[in-house]
């Protein structure tokens, strides 16, 4: 073995390439008979093996060196993690062919990986984002991100993650449909309203990378929803906000600034996916996307048609903040009572700000006062702000 | 790549030896250790005695601090056996470990760092 060491300077795959002779020994001697020179033979087999193993690791570790190209040399430092091993080492997504470029995508969605480091390996690495850029985005200091990116590269190469397309492709595909999601929306519903309502960077980002998923993998059909998804709120962007960062309500909005080009072409792409028969959470979520995007007036909206789809979407994601969603639009539809009692019977929510906040608004309507007020006074008790503040005060003027 | 997968189950009993039930999941647990086998995957294995039969030594400062009856950590799931096998990268090495029969548990799989033996 130790020849063959020698010979290729790597003890294991030395190793590697003896145990694959040995097992294609025992494989072809009892077939082929004992050569004559059994050593020889060995030696031989085990050449070519190793050569074989070699160009293998070695095309795998180029893939590798792709994704984590600063990794190696820090692999055993403890205090590996700091700036330098996060440059930017050369490393250009765009020269990767659409193969690999999917591939890389899969891997920084790795469920091994916690949420937290797929959003950042995947701007990092797949949309070529720095890491100050990315931590500005998240308003996350610029050495957690950094220190995040180096633990997730680390897990990469240590747990022995590969490039590889999976066997459950859409499980794994849905998983970075989720978080390029979570990009678009940390973009979009920014937590620091206040300061940036809307940071056109995330989302113009993880629209792009969304369209790249739909040429990658054209046959998923909730990636063209989502892509749909995405471009129905991006159309709508300009006039949620007012001048002081406000957010404006859906019905208090000037429709005549919302995109329409985009709106058209979201329409399209959402006719594309469902053609494809396979229907999803974000080809649902578009759907209702596109009810408001397409409703001319606030009062031309379908909300009967939007409350099915809300049910649906229930049934689908199980979500409570869904079911939520579904009893405002059953109230928009059938009355608030109706909706009210479909918004009392959640379960899971008495910690969400919003619970109470659209119970006092359908209580108001309602006509119950006192619960109208009792609900505000319990959601102003939450970290709210901004206009979402003042219009509860409002309500608790109103009904006081 | 070698990787070791710790089963943390709950300690129930299984069926008893010799009844059709105890044959069944014996069967189960054969099965899987023959694909284990034939598909190269084999390294070690073993399943371990219960947890009322663990005593714990507990170090400090280079020196013993104190023996005592049990696991580590008295948790409902326990280590209830282990694989260490071998397999090309984590995704197959999840799917092996996803593929063990058991039906409620958690299934640790770690990547063996150095192993003096091999």
């Amino acid at each position: 073995m130790s020849v063959i060491a020698t010979q290729f300077r790597d003890l294991d795959l030395a190793d590697e390439a003896v145990q694959e002779s040995l097992t294609d020994a025992a494989r072809s001697w009892p077939a082929a008979g004992v050569p004559d020179s059994p050593a020889a033979w060995l030696m031989t087999v085990a050449k070519r093996r190793a050569i074989d193993v070699y160009r293998r690791q070695k095309r795998e570790r180029a893939r590798l060196d792709a994704v984590a190209p600063d990794l190696d040399e820090a692999r055993y430092d403890s205090d590996a993690g700091g700036d330098h091993m996060i440059g930017d080492a050369g490393f250009d997504v765009e020269n990767l062919d659409g193969d690999e470029r999917l591939r890389l995508m899969l891997l920084c969605c790795h469920p091994a990986l916690d949420t937290d480091a797929q959003v950042a390996l995947t701007l990092r690495l797949v949309a070529g984002l720095t890491v100050s850029e990315i931590s500005r985005a998240f308003l996350v200091p610029e050495a957690t991100l950094a220190q995040r990116i180096v633990r997730a590269k680390r897990k990469i190469r240590t747990a022995g993650m590969a490039l590889t397309i999976p066997s459950a492709f859409d499980e794994r595909l849905d998983a970075v449909l989720a978080v390029l999601y979570l990009v678009f929306n940390e973009g979009y519903l920014a937590h620091d309203a206040e300061r940036e309502p809307i940071r056109h960077e995330l989302v113009d980002e993880a629209v792009r990378l969304t369209a790249v998923v739909t040429e990658l993998a054209p046959e998923s059909a909730e990636a063209i929803g989502l892509l749909a998804l995405e471009r129905f709120h991006r159309a709508r962007s300009a006039g949620r906000f007012d001048s002081v960062g406000d957010l404006i309500l859906l019905d208090d909005q000037d429709r005549t600034a919302w995109d329409i080009d985009e709106i058209g072409e979201a329409n399209r792409l959402l006719g594309a996916a469902l053609a494809n028969m396979r229907p999803g959470r974000f080809q649902l979520e578009a759907l209702i996307a596109a009810q408001h995007a397409n409703a001319r007036t606030a009062a031309d909206t379908d909300w009967p048609q939007i409350a099915r789809l809300y049910e649906q979407l229930a049934q689908v994601t199980g979500s409570a903040v869904v079911a939520l969603n579904h009893a405002v639009a059953v109230a928009e539809a059938d009355g608030p009572l109706v909706g009210l009692a479909l918004a009392d019977e959640l379960e899971g929510l008495d910690d969400y700000h919003l619970l109470w906040a659209v119970r006092a608004e359908l209580s108001r309507r309602a006509g119950k006062m006192s619960d109208a007020r009792r609900f505000a006074e319990r959601a102003l008790t939450y970290d709210v702000h901004g206009a979402e503040r003042r219009r509860l005060e409002r309500l608790l003027a109103a009904t006081g | 790549m070698e990787y070791m997968i710790l089963n943390h189950t709950a300690e129930t009993p299984g069926p008893d030896y010799g009844t059709p039930e105890f044959e069944a999941v014996m069967g189960r647990w054969m099965a899987y250790n023959q694909m284990l086998i034939d598909g190269g995957h084999w390294i070690a294995g073993a399943s371990l005695a219960p947890t009322d039969a663990a005593t714990t030594v507990q170090k400090s400062g280079g020196s013993v601090s104190g023996t005592t009856d049990g696991p580590f950590a008295e948790t409902k799931e326990q280590i209830g056996g282990f694989y260490l096998i071998d397999a090309p990268d984590l995704d197959k090495a999840l799917e092996l470990a996803a593929a063990m029969p058991i039906d409620d548990g958690a299934l640790e799989v770690r990547p063996v760092a150095f192993r003096p033996d091999a």
